[in-house]
């Protein structure tokens, strides 16, 4: 109770000054495709730190050079202030959950607990004891010498977390280790990670294309676009003001407005996005838009909890609102019909000009 | 312009045609039936038949005015194949090749395997199998005799300055190890093609140094693979009697001594029951392999 009370000045207090990983430079090339771009990063001590973006963005690369899979073409990587670019994954203090868990088929899942305790020479009695532990902190204290195939998705994710901790690293790197769940099980399991990861005080870094799954769990996330970091900063920073219209697009749904709009409004050429659901939508007046923009609605999408409208703008701008199941006015709504768009001031998210 | 449509279980065609696949769909028995006669009574004809009948064999003798057959029951032909000191050192030799073949098959074969499924590329990978397969295409004869040119006294070994095994025992050895090697590296290749590479990476990222993954991971998971390429090799060598005869020279396998009694000595019982060495000896090498537990997870 007391972990999950003051996760964070427990944290802070037992972290040690400088950052658990520093990523100067990086890159990787696999023949004539650069996965990983010259990527500088600093991932602070104790922090959840999730790297998000599409598949191809070098997200999972940067997180197999950090465990050592694969070596860079260019750029250091230091863990504790050490140089470890060159290392191999053994004499790295991180370890992995894969994303297809990569449990050993031929073992037990006590065996698949205690193998990285038995490769460091520890004894039987004490391994096999420490393992046992593991998998009672998992949930899993009564399947011991079950075989992995005999488990469920989440029952494996669960022993491949026990694994990795077991051996305690000083950062854990998790691969993608929801996506094979269903809804319900992957927002449990979010639930559980963060939990863990307050309790114990160690350093995740969590590769995701789910951006609600970044901004859920994470304390910081870094955008990744191309082998590119696009921005880092936290959830609400990343959410609120993107710092350009990839991370706009790619967090959430967002609408971008171009410069000559931007001109006639705010007297700045710049394009700036607002999220749906700060844009406020009513029915055309008879009077005309009055202090609000006109826009023909294309499409309603209800979404249970919403009602998603589209529409596109006189000049060709489309543009997305979400009208609150509560305010009871998706069917003030209809395809074809006119309606006028307005926002406030501060909901506006200037995007740098694009390069 | 009007279109025929009729109704699908009126098409035109062949009516009894769907009405067999229609019986045969209803009636799972049946399919099963049709789907494995023949391959059952091939089964039966060539197993259990030629089998049995090589045990039969093996108890009648020959009859030394005629040089025929004669069905009269006997063991001594058994009894001669188990105590006699001759048949006793010729299978014991046939079995120390049929072991040192397989051993040396399974060292050469583990890290060209390895190679193949997960360090070559791709594109690489196709060519190597094909290139393990090729030797394959050639015949066993021309690759024993090749074989002899390189080994025997005065060959291509000798040439190079190295000392010949000439014909020896030795020579039996290296010849089959390599005509056999392909049937040990195959199955181990497809072994290695079903770990996957995370497996290996897992446990690198745990700790282990690659000689304990080798020993704690990709050992055990391969055990079948390797059980089964040790099959061929060690089958296939007890029954060998070509090449033993052309760079074994003198050296005398359980092969040779059936391949003479059925010609030369026109001995047939004999034969089979110097035959019955063999399947004994992979029958015993089954179970033992069976009871280690290594085929329980094939």
């Amino acid at each position: 109770m007391t972990s999950a009370a003051m996760p964070q000045t427990s944290r802070r207090k037992t972290a040690p000054a400088g950052p658990a990983i520093r990523l100067v430079g990086l890159s990787k090339r696999f023949g004539e495709t650069t996965a990983v771009d010259s990527v500088d990063l600093e991932i602070r001590s104790g922090e959840f730190f999730s790297m998000l973006g599409p598949s191809g963005s070098g997200k999972t690369t940067v997180l197999r050079l950090i465990a050592g899979f694969e070596l860079p073409t260019a750029g250091v990587i230091e863990l504790d202030g050490k140089d470890v670019s060159a290392r191999a994954p053994f004499e790295r203090d991180v370890n992995t959950v894969f994303q297809d868990y990569a449990l050993f088929p031929h073992m037990s899942l006590i065996e698949n607990v205690a193998y990285g305790l038995r490769v460091r020479g520890v004894a039987k009695a004490v391994r096999r004891q420490r393992a046992a532990e593991a998998l009672e902190q998992v949930q899993l204290g009564s399947f011991l010498d079950r075989r992995p195939s005999q488990l469920s998705g989440g029952q494996r994710q669960r022993v491949a977390l026990a694994r990795a901790l077991v051996v305690r690293p000083k950062v854990l790197l998790l691969d993608e280790p929801l996506g094979a769940l269903d809804l319900k099980l992957r927002q449990q399991m979010q639930v559980e990670l963060k939990e863990l990861q307050q309790e114990l005080g160690i350093t995740f870094i969590f590769v995701t294309h789910d951006q609600e799954e970044a901004l859920t769990m994470s304390d910081r996330i870094g955008v990744f676009n191309k082998g590119r970091i696009e921005q880092v900063g936290t959830p609400e920073e990343i959410y609120e003001r993107p710092n350009g219209p990839f991370v706009a697009n790619f967090v959430g749904t967002s609408n971008i407005f171009p410069g000559t709009l931007g001109r006639s409004l705010y007297g700045r050429d710049d394009r700036f996005s607002v999220r749906p659901e700060r844009i406020q939508l009513r029915p055309l007046p008879p009077e005309g838009p009055g202090t609000g923009i006109a826009l023909t609605v294309t499409a309603l999408v209800y979404l249970g909890h919403a009602t998603q409208v589209r529409g596109t703008l006189p000049d060709g701008t489309t543009a997305v609102a979400l009208i609150p199941v509560t305010a009871g006015r998706g069917g003030e709504f209809a395809v074809g019909q006119p309606a006028v768009l307005s926002w406030n001031r501060q909901d506006v998210v200037w995007l740098p000009p694009a390069s | 312009m009007s279109v025929d449509i009729r109704p699908a279980d009126a098409a035109p065609g062949r009516p009894s045609r769907q009405a067999l696949s229609a019986l045969l769909y209803r009636r799972g028995r049946l399919r099963l039936a049709g789907l494995l006669t023949a391959p059952a009574a091939w089964l039966i004809l060539v197993y259990i038949a030629a089998l049995s009948a090589l045990l039969i064999t093996a108890l009648w003798t020959v009859d030394t005015f005629t040089g025929k057959v004669s069905t009269t029951w006997t063991l001594d032909n058994l009894i001669q194949v188990t105590t006699d000191p001759v048949y006793q050192t010729i299978a014991l030799r046939t079995l120390r090749i049929a072991v040192l073949v397989t051993v040396v098959d399974m060292v050469l074969a583990l890290p060209i395997a390895f190679f193949i499924a997960k360090v070559a590329s791709p594109r690489w990978r196709g060519v190597l199998v094909v290139a393990i397969l090729m030797p394959l295409w050639a015949s066993y004869l021309v690759k024993a005799y090749a074989w002899r040119n390189v080994l025997a006294e005065g060959g291509l070994l000798e040439w190079l300055g190295i000392s010949s095994p000439g014909y020896s025992e030795a020579a039996v050895v290296i010849a089959l190890s390599y005509i056999w090697l392909p049937y040990m590296i195959l199955p181990i290749h497809a072994g290695f093609e079903r770990v996957p590479d995370s497996l290996l990476e897992a446990s690198s990222d745990l700790g282990a140094k690659p000689l304990a993954t080798l020993r704690l991971v990709i050992l055990p998971i391969l055990v079948p693979s390797i059980i089964a390429g040790t099959i061929f090799t060690f089958a296939l060598t007890l029954g060998d009697y070509i090449t033993a005869q052309i760079v074994g020279g003198t050296t005398q396998m359980l092969g040779t001594v059936v391949y003479a009694n059925v010609g030369a000595a026109n001995n047939l019982p004999l034969a089979s029951a110097v035959a019955l060495i063999p399947i004994a000896v992979i029958m015993a090498y089954l179970l033992i392999v069976r009871r280690t537990g290594a085929l329980n997870n094939l």
